[in-house]
């Protein structure tokens, strides 16, 4: 099938529940949509899945809404995007690059309207060993288990802080890993009276206590593990009592082969940062993309859902993306009208209807309470020593950059100018919150105009009139 | 029905769906490249395509991330 | 009190506060951003000879060259003198290159066709010959800022230099006709002399000093490759369109991208030259064409990746030159901006040419070509 270069109604970046329900939601009411994500299936971080999927909570009606967009519209998966533009004509392009036997291929995707659901990652702290092989993020492990079902490994000490804990622990000890302990960096009431509990996510929450019971994993409030100790690999961290700012009490050294580690999520707000969204501070000081009651954002065409709006779990994020898909349908309808009249953009954005406004709120309040119940706390920066590395990728340690703050470095755009932490591979995903932290200033809007790794040769044919956008070439069709 | 993939000429097996990351973490492979400065061992780390630690050559190609890559019979991989 | 108040902590800012404190004046530094927040952090780090007319801008690039390489002495950034080779894509062109080597009058090896592949082993065939020149130069900018920041303050006695960053000029204070100090956000600055770095901003510092400066931003992006293992790259290297673009007087989109390694690693692939105001939007041609430069000369760059994007805003006057030296409209106010795209090049010959001047000494090079007043006298 071929056809001339396409104008999409909608492109939606991110194929898990916020980008699925948005897509989904806008091609049944009869746009023409595209939806690009990286993985080479659909699912997102929380629904990430096997090739033969096992059952869990909500995946089987993920899945059905994987297949009804399937059969409406280009699911274009293996796709990274990398930057999306405005052109002079008012509309987007969404330039992504896909893996051929050839070598990497750019690919245009043309569009009326951007959707961003692009989630989330998990946000690490550093500590003195934490590069060493065996040491993963808690979502890290998840993802080996959900998408390979494969262990991190069999003796696990699990930590940081945040709810996301939980099912990450009761996840390896389910499936088999001995997970030494559950130790949660904030304080609380313990399990029993976990805020999960009290928000009412009581069965999900009772779900994973009764597997972490049933596996005899202790779970223990104002506590971390601030060292990962080896040769080659991790063989025993140090865990430390901590005080409710996280400076340590005391410590032991445990002897484990992998440590699962996070410290709540970064969302991924760099593709609405390239096109100037306005960004707004969510409850923890991080920035997220600034939406209305329909998930639009300052710039027009481009609505975000789930994380990248404000970080509160899959349940928040498949509203929104429901939401969204309604508000684009209407700007669909609206222009069309438009075409045959002349009230052009006088109309206000669909609104949700009143049910799923107050469904919104209340996951987003509730996304809120987690947030304000597990802050970062100061101490962690504590535990650094002077060699620990803070940036993995261009392997800075902490005497770097505190010499770069006393050469004049305020902010944390400077420390990076002066000693290069978040200067690498992953542009300050993973050092970036904690370069920020160190710096004294909350975490400023990514500016990463090329937003995944795009060969020189793959780049340098933008420069040429691009073949149509073809994702059904015959033998080419990633999904599925 | 699994399959092999070869990890510097060593057979690796890999269940269909998995990437290269996970089966070489399932095969016990828990690091496959050193940091340029320090020569320190990196393997998985955010597992989900973000921190590029698990940068992996895999049939001669420029490194790539072994935790997005999903792995394919007769894959070669070289490990730096 | 100082002798000195610099307002801008870019590299030509800490070179005129270096060269001052040097000199045994005592000065303060005010920045309303951290160290090399500005074009300083945004640029190459190109120290050239090889893009310059035979002119004014060339000698201050020749003694620049020499300044560097003895402030490369200090320690604390990488400087590397790796040369660079200009190459043409024909033989005219390359016989015009050779002619501006001699008209340059700095050293240079004509280097023909077969020969090129001795200098860069990598780069693509076809070319007809080219020139290199030993001088050219590359240096971390903002390290070197910062570097000559804090030698400033440390090698000549303490309080010779001192540091104000996050601190905003708001205004200047005169007494009679004469410059006294700066208005800030944090108080006044009392300074018997006040020097404008302040670069891009250069216009506006001038503004709130009541004298007018045309400078303009010329928007430059710049390509940043993953680290590579083994070094592709071993000097700068551009083809001839970079010399003709640099004099180039078009606001349209240039490209002719300098191609270099990096001690940590990555390749840099820059920089564009737009004139489009302080527009930051990334401009996905641009990129495009940067990197099917950076393919041309090198096609192994072909399967390697840009990591990242930046982009700066070079501060231009009409004529293309620098402005160094005192104003004589505003006694006290002296200038040291205006650089475009050659300001970490030049920023030593800057601070040393306007310490002489603000020590009552006679500069090495003539600045009539840089004076402050020279737009005025052309616009009436």
């Amino acid at each position: 099938m071929t056809h001339d270069r396409v104008t999409y109604d909608l492109v939606v970046v991110g194929g898990g529940p916020a980008g699925v329900a948005g897509a989904l939601t806008a091609a049944l009411a009869g746009l023409r949509v595209a939806l690009v994500d990286t993985g080479t299936r659909l699912g997102g971080q929380y629904f990430r899945h096997a090739a033969e999927p096992k059952p869990a909570p909500g995946l089987a009606r993920f899945l059905r809404q994987g297949r009804a967009l399937a059969a409406r519209a280009d699911v274009l998966l293996g796709h990274q995007v990398w930057n999306v533009s405005r052109e002079p004509d008012g509309g987007l392009t969404v330039h992504c690059l896909t893996r051929r036997p050839a070598g990497e291929r750019a690919v245009e995707l043309r569009a009326r309207r951007l959707l961003i659901a692009t989630g989330a990652h998990d946000r690490p702290l550093p500590f003195p060993g934490w590069d060493l092989p065996g040491v993963l993020t808690a979502g890290g492990a998840q993802a080996l288990l959900k998408g390979g079902g494969v262990l991190a490994g069999r003796r696990v000490v699990v930590s940081g802080t945040g709810p996301f804990l939980l099912p990450a622990a009761a996840g390896l000890a389910a499936a088999g890993a001995r997970v030494l302990g559950v130790y949660e960096a904030n304080g609380g009431l313990g399990l029993a009276r976990h805020p999960l509990l009290a928000l009412g996510k009581a069965g999900e929450a009772a779900g994973y206590t009764a597997t972490l019971a049933r596996h005899r994993v202790p779970y223990l409030t104002r506590r971390a593990v601030i060292a990962a100790h080896g040769e080659r690999e991790v063989e025993a961290v140090t865990l430390a009592r901590l005080d409710r700012d996280w400076n340590v009490l005391s410590s032991r050294v445990v002897a484990c082969d992998t440590v699962a580690v996070g410290y709540g999520f970064v969302p991924q707000i760099e593709l609405g940062t390239q096109l100037g969204c306005r960004t707004r501070a969510d409850v923890d000081g991080s920035p997220v993309i600034d939406v209305d009651a329909a998930q639009r954002t300052s710039v027009p065409g481009v609505w975000a859902a789930g994380e990248p709006a404000g970080v509160g779990g899959w349940r928040l994020a498949e509203l929104e993306g429901r939401i969204a898909g309604r508000a684009i349908a209407a700007d669909h309808r609206a222009d069309h009208r438009a075409d045959q009249r002349a009230d052009h953009h006088t109309g206000h954005p669909a609104d949700p209807p009143p049910v799923f406004a107050r469904r919104r709120e209340r996951w987003r309040a509730f996304g809120a309470a987690l947030q304000r119940a597990y802050p970062v706390k100061p101490g962690w920066q504590g535990w650094l020593r002077d060699d620990t590395l803070v940036c993995r990728c261009e392997e800075v340690p902490l005497a770097r950059v505190r010499e770069a703050q006393a050469m004049g470095a305020t902010d944390a755009r400077a420390v990076k100018l002066l000693a290069r932490p978040g200067m690498g591979w992953c542009q300050g995903r993973i050092c970036g919150y904690a370069v920020s932290c160190l710096a004294g200033e909350p975490p400023q809007e990514p500016r990463r105009p090329v937003a995944q790794p795009v060969t020189l040769g793959a780049l340098a044919s933008l420069t040429h009139p691009q073949t149509p956008a073809t994702p059904q070439d015959p033998g080419d069709d990633p999904a599925h | 029905m699994t399959f092999h993939i070869t990890v510097d000429g060593r057979p690796v097996p890999v269940v269909p769906g998995q990437t290269i990351g996970a089966a070489l973490h399932a095969a016990g492979v828990r690091s496959w490249r050193t940091t340029r400065f320090g020569g320190r061992p990196r393997g998985l780390f955010c597992g989900i395509g973000v921190c590029f630690d698990c940068l992996i050559s895999v049939n001669g190609r420029a490194p790539e991330r072994a935790c997005l890559l999903e792995a394919e019979p007769g894959d070669e991989v070289t490990t730096a | 009190m100082s002798d000195v108040i610099v307002v801008g902590a870019g590299v030509v800012g800490a070179a005129c506060a270096y060269y001052a404190a040097r000199a045994g004046l005592d000065v303060t530094v005010i920045d309303r951003g951290p160290v090399a927040g500005g074009t300083t952090g945004s640029g190459e780090g190109n120290v050239l000879v090889s893009d310059k007319e035979p002119g004014p801008e060339l000698e201050l690039a020749v003694l620049s060259n020499r300044l560097w390489r003895e402030l490369a002495g200090l320690g604390g950034f990488e400087f590397e003198p790796k040369g660079g080779l200009v190459v043409a894509e024909t033989e005219e062109v390359r016989r015009q290159l050779t002619e501006l080597a001699v008209k340059q009058d700095v050293e240079h090896t004509p280097v023909d066709g077969p020969a090129l592949r001795d200098y860069e082993p990598h780069l693509a065939g076809g070319f007809a010959g080219g020139v290199f020149y030993p001088q050219d130069a590359q240096v971390q900018p903002m390290l070197a800022a910062a570097t000559l920041l804090r030698r400033g303050a440390d090698s000549f006695g303490h309080g010779t230099l001192r540091l104000r960053l996050g601190v905003r000029v708001t205004g200047f204070i005169r007494s009679g006709e004469r410059v006294t100090g700066v208005r800030t956000s944090h108080g006044d600055v009392l300074g018997d002399a006040v020097v404008n770095a302040a670069g891009t901003w250069g216009g506006e510092v001038a503004a709130l000093a009541g004298v007018e400066l045309p400078i303009l931003p010329r928007r430059g992006f710049i390509l940043v490759t993953e680290p590579l293992r083994e070094p592709l790259i071993r000097h700068k290297v551009y083809t001839a369109a970079y010399v003709t673009n640099v004099a180039s007087d078009s606001a349209g989109l240039e490209t002719s991208a300098v191609v270099e390694g990096t001690p940590a690693g990555t390749v840099l692939i820059g920089a564009s030259r737009e004139r489009v105001g302080f527009d930051r939007t990334t401009s996905v041609p641009v990129l495009a064409r940067l990197a099917e430069q950076a393919v041309a000369l090198f096609p192994a760059l072909r399967e390697v990746r840009a990591i990242r994007s930046y982009c700066g805003f070079r501060p231009y006057c009409p004529d293309h030159l620098p402005v160094i030296g005192a104003d004589p409209r505003l006694p006290g106010l002296y200038h040291a901006c205006g650089h475009e795209g050659a300001g970490i090049g030049l920023a030593p010959v800057t601070g040393h040419l306007l310490a002489q001047v603000l020590t009552g000494q006679r500069p090495d090079l003539d600045l009539h070509p840089f004076r402050p007043d020279r737009f005025a006298k052309e616009a009436s």
